[in-house]
């Protein structure tokens, strides 16, 4: 939590800065936020591939378990399908777009930034920060009235770090493997999705 | 990332505890590029509250959609087991 506190407020410092012009523009438009992208993924390459212990542990795991993060996966893409047809005047490909950054609300709206502009990046920033604050705030009800699995698939790609604590005390220790495993598989697939969505 | 991933896998018996801190103030870094973009173009500070709604619904639109998939799956299991 203190963590997504910290980021909303380099966000805000950063618009804060951007309006009342104390950092010239040109900051923006020199493809740096281009080059910082390509560094993020080369660490969060290394930090997935160096993490063995994660990999190892998943070996360990009732195969049907491992479907989660397709239903999630799955369900995201559905929901944010219902949701577009509210939002009529974006696209498709856009809502799906951000619904794919599954919670993982930096990289995402990072990525979005990046290929579709601000504007979308900001939505998605938005967006995947309130699926977060959701899944903390209501996981007790969802895993009342939908089953154990529910919390873990509302927390998307944040089941393995931020919402992994809530997860723990409403579904119980025996699902923290489930949830670390669906969090690792949903954090690895949202670079490739969103991307996908951002160049349909 | 997937030299990222060789890179990580092949130094995997080392210990990187250095890359936490460089992915967390690299995100930090690119948000505040992302604020001032978003800082200079009136449009979208105008369309803040509009915005702000559409995040809202699409986050509650994939946040059930994931439930509800996430509960057929719950029941499939439950009647298996």
């Amino acid at each position: 939590m203190k963590g997504s506190i910290i980021m909303v407020g380099f966000f805000a410092a950063g618009i804060i800065s951007g309006l009342y012009l104390i950092i010239p523009p040109c900051l923006t438009e020199s493809g740096l936020s281009y080059y910082t992208l390509c560094g993020l993924m080369l660490c969060v390459g290394i930090s997935i591939g160096n993490d063995t212990k994660t990999l190892k542990s998943l070996c360990h795991l009732n195969p049907r378990l491992m479907l989660l993060p397709l239903a999630t996966i799955a369900g995201t893409l559905a929901g944010c399908s219902a949701a577009s047809c509210l939002l009529q005047h974006r696209t498709l490909v856009d809502c799906l777009a951000i619904g794919s950054g599954m919670g993982y609300y930096s990289l995402s709206s990072i990525f979005i930034t990046q290929y579709k502009g601000a504007e979308l990046g900001t939505i998605a920033l938005l967006a995947n920060i309130f699926r977060e604050i959701i899944t903390l705030l209501c996981a007790p009800l969802i895993a009342e009235y939908f089953g154990l699995l529910a919390p873990i698939a509302a927390g998307g790609a944040t089941t393995m770090d931020t919402t992994l604590p809530i997860i723990t005390q409403v579904s119980g220790q025996k699902l923290i493997f489930v949830s670390i495993f669906h969090g690792f598989v949903t954090d690895f697939c949202v670079p490739f999705l969103v991307t996908l969505f951002c160049l349909l | 990332m997937l030299l990222g991933i060789g890179i990580g896998f092949l130094s995997r018996k080392k210990e990187l505890k250095w890359i936490r801190p460089i992915i967390t103030s690299l995100i930090w870094i690119l948000l505040f590029l992302l604020g001032i973009e978003v800082g200079c173009n009136r449009r979208i500070i105008e369309g803040l509250h509009t915005l702000g709604l559409e995040a809202i619904v699409l986050s509650i639109g994939s946040t059930i959609g994931s439930i509800l998939f996430a509960w057929l799956l719950w029941r499939f299991i439950g009647k298996r087991d």
